[in-house]
């Protein structure tokens, strides 16, 4: 289905998919530049019909690469799912936002926000979701180092032996 | 009442004051309701008819107001911990914590790479009795309870100290 899915795509949205000499078969490898378009596409078109967002997942591949965010999406209708993957920037992290079509994508991308710090374009609400706000950080970035303490309060690396 | 029905005239109980006061005290401290996390499962367990939290005389409050021990059950979390310390500032006089759980205690398996959990409650407010355990089970949890009850059975809230 991937490959169907990206064929179509190069059709319909030239120069839309990252370079590669095929197309592989777990995923499809995107540029962020028109993803909201293609998003919607992918929803309404009729043989595709994905009106599924099921997941949304930020992957960190090491300090020296970039971050990724992917997209799981499965069709209720033709029961056929694909997998989407875009990547930005670890400098400068920025993927248009997908939550006016999917409307459960507004806390997926919340959440990745929250661990990955990937800013999320047009997002109507981009805060974080599980830590608290004012919290310094990605903490499921590689490169992430811990803060000494938090509003006072001491956190200890690790924990002196007790007496 | 049963045996003790109409077998005596007016009675006088001559005692310390103090002692009275701890011993009134100590069986009845009630509780602060509050789970955290897996730990809190145990705590309702503990609370539920099989063990049976009341026959020790302690039972829950929801308010921080009414209780007089806080049970900390379960993994407190960097964006709780401020709210458990305020919670614990609005108890009233006298206030007991009691840490339930690896986690309370020390940080348990989020120690020393949870970027998000305190590294034990101690780190934020007092605690008078650790239990640990990854949950500790009912019975666990009762007998630090009654080490509780001990404890406060042997405050002496009214003498002076520091006589000198
Ligand atoms: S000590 Fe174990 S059971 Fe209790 S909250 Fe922590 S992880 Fe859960």
């Amino acid at each position: 289905m991937n490959v169907d899915v990206a064929k179509k795509l190069t059709e319909v949205f030239p120069g839309c998919l990252v370079e590669q000499d095929e197309f592989p078969e777990t995923h499809i490898q995107l540029q962020p530049d028109q993803w909201s378009k293609i998003a919607s596409y992918l929803k309404e078109t009729e043989e595709l019909s994905f009106d599924s967002c099921m997941c949304i997942t930020g992957v960190d591949f090491g300090e020296e690469d970039d971050l990724e965010s992917r997209y799981n999406l499965h069709s209720m209708k033709h029961n056929h799912k694909i997998e989407v993957r875009i990547s930005a920037n670890r400098k400068k992290p920025i993927i248009p936002t997908v939550s006016h079509v999917w409307q459960i994508a507004n806390w997926f991308e919340r959440e990745v926000f929250d661990m990955f710090g990937i800013k999320f374009k047009g997002h109507p609400d981009l805060r974080r979701m599980l830590l608290p706000e004012d919290w310094v950080g990605y903490p499921l970035r590689k490169d992430y180092v811990g803060p000494d303490s938090y509003h006072g309060i001491i956190i200890p690396k690790v924990k002196e032996v007790w007496e | 009442m049963g045996i003790l029905e109409n077998k005596f005239q007016d009675n006088i109980i001559v005692a310390k004051l103090d002692q009275i006061l701890s011993w009134a005290r100590s069986t009845s401290p009630w509780y602060f309701q509050f789970g955290l996390a897996c730990c809190a499962i145990e705590m309702m367990a503990t609370a539920a008819s099989r063990h049976d939290l009341e026959r020790i005389g302690m039972m829950p409050r929801s308010s921080p107001r009414q209780a007089d021990v806080m049970i900390v059950a379960g993994t407190v979390t960097m964006k709780m911990a401020l709210r458990v310390k305020k919670l614990y500032e609005q108890m009233a006089d006298p206030k007991y914590v009691i840490a339930m759980g690896s986690c309370a205690t020390s940080g348990g398996p989020y120690t020393p790479h949870g970027y998000h959990v305190l590294k034990g409650v101690d780190l934020i407010i007092p605690v008078d009795v650790y239990i640990p355990g990854c949950p500790p089970r009912p019975e666990s949890l009762i007998e630090g309870l009654i080490k509780l009850q001990e404890k406060i059975r042997h405050e002496r809230p009214l003498t002076r100290k520091n006589v000198s």
